[in-house]
């Protein structure tokens, strides 16, 4: 089966390509990174800070479902309307260090396009570490609804 | 030091990583991987041992000689380690796209 969204993660490089088509106007596919309400809704975060120039930079912060805020933050070095933006990202509590982000918007025609990721990390370590994560998050989500399960076991008992 | 073996640390190494490339064709005694490489026979034993350790390698003894062969199912470990990631990426921008469609005038 192929999939809408691809990630290219070679074993022992330090780097991420995520690519997606999107069944959208080239235009509207980069409104939707560079409007804080809209990006607000698709990323799931709240955006503190988001100036979309060259040397401008962005905050976000994301709170989880068990109510633990994450901040995000970036600069933007490159913005090119409809076509481009490189950036730094950084999660502020992770150990992932600073990354290098390419991000390129394509039309494939009027009405789709395409949006590539390019990630760059300063070690294999900390890409692998960020890859793991929803991973790891998956595995934690299912041991917390099984010791919810079994709390509630215990006072059944 | 960290003897714990998993898929990823296995792969880390280019020489390892080369070594799979070579296995996923055919089955070769650790001599002949040998002669593919500059480094040291014991180097490449070491490479061989943990290939074999994290399951990416099984041997096989075939009359006098040990033939390494490629394990693809191990590496298929790797594949879903990435899958979350990915699918977490594929939820957000399923989503993008729902919220953009609304926003086009056309639609």
């Amino acid at each position: 089966m192929e999939y809408k969204t691809k990630v290219q993660a070679e074993a022992g490089k330090q780097d991420i390509t995520i690519t997606r088509e999107f069944e959208l106007p080239v235009d509207l596919l980069f409104r939707a990174y560079t409007e804080a309400d809209i990006l607000e809704q698709w990323m799931g975060t709240s955006v503190l800070k988001l100036e979309n120039k060259r040397h401008g930079s962005y905050q976000f912060i994301t709170t989880d479902p068990k109510g633990n805020k994450h901040g995000f933050n970036g600069t933007i070095h490159e913005f090119a309307p409809g076509s481009r933006i490189t950036r730094t990202f950084e999660m502020e509590n992770g150990s992932f260090g600073v990354q290098l982000e390419f991000l390129e918007f394509e039309p494939l025609g009027e009405e789709r396009s395409k949006l590539s990721i390019h990630s760059i990390f300063r070690s294999v370590e900390q890409r692998d570490g960020l890859l793991k994560l929803p991973f790891a998050y998956g595995i934690n989500m299912a041991h917390d609804r099984l010791q919810e399960i079994a709390v509630k076991l215990n006072h059944q008992a | 030091m960290n003897l714990r073996r998993d898929v990823f640390q296995a792969i880390a190494d280019p020489t390892r990583r080369s070594i799979l490339l070579l296995l996923a064709s055919q089955a070769m005694t650790a001599g002949a991987i040998a002669a593919n490489f500059d480094s040291a026979r014991p180097t490449i034993s070491k490479h061989l041992q943990i290939l074999t350790e994290c399951e990416l390698l099984q041997q096989e003894q075939t009359g006098r000689e040990i033939y390494y062969h490629f394990n693809p199912e191990k590496m298929k470990a790797v594949a879903d380690f990435i899958e979350p990631f990915r699918q977490m990426w594929d939820e957000r921008f399923n989503k993008l796209e729902a919220i953009m469609k609304k926003q086009s005038p056309k639609k």
